[in-house]
């Protein structure tokens, strides 16, 4: 009997949810992880076993991206479900989970099958659709959770759009708890925030760009928090971008809340500086921030409170971005360019060692939102990502396997590749000399 | 070759050929009625000014002064570099009917005073327009000669004038140096 | 040779102290211009302007329009609308089919902070910020310099304090940074919703009391009131905004010197300003409308032309 079966021989194992930091070899078997250490006495004659040398680079379990936007269905001339699970292939990401700001409004169990099927379809890293909280994301009517759960969503969102009334939000929360899934929350106080294009301070008032501050976040988020305490629900607060912020669910998790909290790699890494020129490549919502929320920010991630780096990948079409910087849309691609800005920013200058990125970017999702991965204990799915944690490359939009460009990145050397992506045991992504 | 640098006219010279110019002036205009001395910026405007103050005098009566620059009448503007710095216009009589005497240091190309000619029209009309120059260097590109002037020289090739003012330069004279050359 | 400006003008808080001097130097004779029987000078013969308005605005086009005029370029006046979600053409289609007609110069005015950058940096010819969302006013504030300049004969060390909308006020930006480039001291006045949060970063005096900024200022430059801020919630009422901020005959009555007063217009009479300030004697407002012709005519002039493979060939063709 032929079994299907590849070997990672060699390389530099870091797995933290088994504690494993140390050179050696994986052993993947019929989509799951067989075993893994040295000597594994892998019998070299298996006609269905294929080798790959991982000598001096990391391999970790597969990266799992909690929120991004693949635009399908609504806005195919942005990015399909297809393409943009081949960026997160390229990008390292064994999984993502898709956010239901589609057209139609991904609100419906099939809406919710029609995710599945076309990311089966596209053969390339796996797609998990998270459902709207409220029906067209209007923020008026719960929508079916139970049918959408049932039909394979693993999370709840409104992301682009906050829960703007607190009694719904409170009521999500409830009912999603039945379910056992997060809750996600785009934190943003509708009202603060109007019509602001970047973060509210001194750039702001010098560029005469209407500002959105800190404020808006964290009332949002504070109001989260104390709905999840109140009602023991499961809070995942979406890219958090403020010191605030930090402060906010650094007070929850103290108190025993069930809140978990993302940011994302720009939010990391720059700062509201970039906004000036006018570059709408810098715009997104929330926007970006001081040099002290990405201190705090930094800092958040190396001391647990914030659990989950999540990319917010948000393609746009370049018309869409090539025009007056108030009118242009929010967001930027991040599947591609994830890892390297977070080696770059966190690894490299020693605030995060790559044991505690492989936990951010691996396990902890995979914990939250109750998915398949984030480890290699024997049994777990074969989802492998193999990296170079020192080489450099130069980031060239026109090479995106995202249909999007917009990543104010470009023409920036990075240090971090992916080299190797393995979903279900298989090969879908080896990075091209 | 050429001496390095020759002083044309030194400051009592150059005194003496503006009082000469002032004389020539007094007789082309058979008086100082309705005379209106114009210096081209920037040169031209303290010679102008010792011009007048040459004819005030011998004559009696007030000769009007003004100053033009020409900048923006020009016609290298498309093609120069960094725009070049305007200096002031100042007219201080409706020149319509009068003898407008236009002076300027150097003579050379003509486009000089063709531009203040141009310039002079968008003023007004006057009965005649004369041409008063220190050094007359030769080299026309423009069919303009002068009315008034104080010395013609030849200059060769790789040579140039230059004509220094109390109020500008620290000094009067007139020098012929070496292109290229800082006097 | 004093530094040159660039291909466009898109703010003061880009250009250096010695710019805005050459600007404004410049400016000084052709005041002049606008004296003469014939107010025109062949300087822009044959250059091509287009007059690029997206938002509605009399004073600003007619001034340039003037200033093109006696500078003798061929100019063409285009209006557009510019609802943000607009469905026409795009701002970069426009600028594209500029470029292709062969023009010279752009002046935009536009409602989206950063607009004329982003013309300017997708087009060769100059580009002219004729105001850009609630980011900068160039001329404007190169105007009000002027202004300022030829009342007090210098602009080191005087005490200017900008009244109003500050937050939503490009002409206040211009005037911030150019005053202080130039070495003014610089005071802003109004509610504190009407003023940046950050504020206090600009390096600006803030007053709460338009009394105590009247006591303090050598100049006073009265931002106008949009009447809209009042639908847009800043303020409650036109009639409080009068009462509390409003320059008044009474109010420069009560400091025993003269206290000059700017207006970039149009006027709220009644509102920001009374009618018996602007008309009064320390009024400068007319003035300013004057200046700016001549400011106009100084930024066209030093930003057209000038392309440097002409000069190199001219060098080439002799002195004259």
């Amino acid at each position: 009997m032929t079994t299907r079966a590849l070997l990672l021989r060699g390389g530099h194992l870091v797995d933290p949810s088994t504690n494993t930091d140390a050179v050696g070899d994986l052993f993947l078997c019929d989509g799951k992880v067989e075993a893994f250490g040295s000597r594994l006495g892998v019998d070299d004659d298996n006609p269905g076993l294929e080798t790959i040398d991982c000598r001096g680079l990391v391999v970790s379990p597969g990266f799992i991206d909690v929120h991004c936007h693949l635009r399908e269905p609504g806005r195919e001339d942005v990015e399909t479900i297809a393409t943009g699970a081949r960026a997160a292939a390229a990008g390292g990401f064994t999984a993502v989970c898709a956010m239901p700001n589609t057209d139609p409004v991904t609100d419906n169990q099939a809406a919710v099958g029609f995710i599945i099927r076309q990311a089966q379809i596209a053969n390339a890293s796996r797609v998990y659709p998270i459902g709207a909280i409220t029906v067209g994301q209007k923020g008026i009517a719960l929508a079916e959770f139970g049918e959408m759960i049932a039909a394979g969503a693993v999370a709840l969102s409104d992301d682009g759009k906050p829960v703007a009334s607190a009694q719904l939000m409170r009521t999500a929360l409830e009912y999603a708890r039945t379910f056992g899934v997060p809750v996600a929350d785009h934190c943003e106080d509708p009202t603060l925030a109007l019509g602001g294009a970047m973060n509210e301070g001194a750039m702001s008032a010098k560029l005469g760009l209407r500002g959105i501050p800190s404020e808006a976040e964290e009332i949002m988020a504070i109001r989260d928090i104390l709905l999840a305490r109140r009602t023991g629900g499961h809070i995942h607060l979406c890219h958090m971008s403020t010191k605030g912020s930090v402060e906010l669910i650094r007070w929850g998790k103290e108190r025993q809340v069930n809140v978990t909290a993302e940011v994302c790699p720009h939010h990391l890494s720059l700062t509201e500086d970039c906004v000036d020129g006018y570059d709408t490549n810098a715009k997104m919502n929330p926007p970006l921030r001081t040099q002290a929320d990405v201190d705090a920010l930094q800092q958040a991630v190396r001391d647990g409170t914030i659990d989950v780096i999540a990319t917010d990948h948000a393609p746009h079409h370049y018309d869409e971005k090539e025009r007056e910087f108030a009118d242009a849309p929010n967001g930027i691609v991040g599947l591609e360019t994830a890892l390297a800005v977070n080696i770059t920013w966190l690894v490299k200058p020693g605030i995060i060692d790559v044991k505690t990125l492989v936990e951010k970017m691996s396990c902890a999702p995979a914990k939250i939102f109750h998915l398949p991965g984030g480890s290699f204990r024997k049994g777990s799915v074969a989802d492998v990502t193999v990296f170079d944690p020192k080489a450099t490359w130069t980031v060239d939009a026109k090479r995106f396997r995202s249909k999007g460009r917009n990543t104010p990145y470009g023409g920036q050397e990075l240090t971090g590749q992916v080299h190797l992506t393995v979903v279900d045991g298989r090969v879908i992504y080896r990075r091209q000399d | 070759m050429p001496t390095r640098t020759s002083t044309l006219l030194d400051a009592r010279a150059m005194a003496r050929t503006i009082r000469r110019m002032a004389d020539e002036i007094v007789e082309l205009n058979e008086g100082t009625d309705d005379l209106v001395i114009v210096g081209i910026q920037r040169r031209g405007v303290p010679l102008a000014q010792r011009l007048v103050a040459a004819i005030g005098e011998r004559e009696k009566g007030h000769v009007h002064q003004g100053a033009l620059d020409i900048t923006l009448y020009r016609d290298d503007l498309q093609t120069v570099g960094p725009r070049p710095v305007v200096g002031s216009t100042d007219l201080p009589v409706d020149i319509d009917g009068k003898v407008v005497v236009v002076v300027d240091d150097v003579l050379y190309t003509g486009r000089t005073v063709r531009a203040a000619l141009d310039e002079l029209a968008d003023f007004g009309r006057p009965r005649r327009i004369a041409l008063a120059v220190l050094i007359d260097r030769g080299g026309r590109e423009l069919p303009i000669h002068a009315d008034v002037v104080g010395k013609t020289v030849t200059v060769e090739s790789g040579q140039r004038v230059d004509v220094m003012v109390e109020e500008l330069d620290g000094k009067d004279a007139v020098i012929l140096a070496r292109k290229g050359e800082e006097e | 040779m004093t530094a040159p400006l660039g291909k466009d003008l898109l703010g003061l808080e880009s250009l250096s102290g010695d710019q805005i001097r050459l600007i404004l130097d410049t400016a000084e004779p052709f005041k002049e211009i606008s004296e003469r029987a014939i107010k025109k000078v062949p300087t822009l013969r044959g250059a091509t302007i287009v007059n690029l308005f997206f938002e509605a605005s009399t004073r600003t086009r007619v001034s340039f329009e003037f200033a093109e005029k006696r500078l003798s370029a061929d100019s063409v006046n285009i209006a557009a609308s510019n609802s943000s979600v607009s469905k026409g053409e795009t701002l970069v289609d426009t600028a594209r089919n500029l470029e292709a007609m062969r023009i010279d110069m752009v002046v935009i005015r536009h409602g989206a902070s950063g607009a004329a950058q982003f013309l300017a940096e997708r087009i060769e010819s100059n580009v002219i910020n004729a105001g850009d969302g609630t980011h900068e006013h160039p001329t404007q504030g190169l105007l009000d310099l002027l202004t300022l300049r030829d009342h007090f004969k210098r602009l080191d060390g005087i005490k200017v304090c900008i009244c109003g909308d500050v937050l939503h006020s490009r002409v206040a930006r211009s005037n911030i940074w150019g005053l202080k480039k130039m070495g003014a001291i610089v005071g802003v006045c109004g509610p504190r919703s009407l003023l940046p949060n950050a504020i206090d970063d600009m390096g600006v005096t803030v007053f709460n009391r338009i009394e105590e900024a009247i006591e303090w200022a050598d100049a006073l430059n009265i931002l106008r009131l949009q009447l809209e801020r009042m639908q847009g919630g800043y303020i409650p009422s036109l009639r409080e905004y009068n009462r509390v901020f409003g320059v008044t005959r009474e109010r420069l009555d009560r400091v025993k010197r003269d206290v000059l007063i700017l207006h970039p217009g149009p006027m709220n009479r009644g509102v920001e300003i009374d009618s018996d300030v602007a008309d009064g004697p320390f009024s400068v407002i007319l003035d300013q409308v004057t200046n700016g012709v001549a400011v106009r005519m100084a930024v066209l002039y030093l930003l057209s032309g000038g392309k440097p493979e002409l000069a190199e060939a001219a060098k080439k063709g002799g002195e004259r």
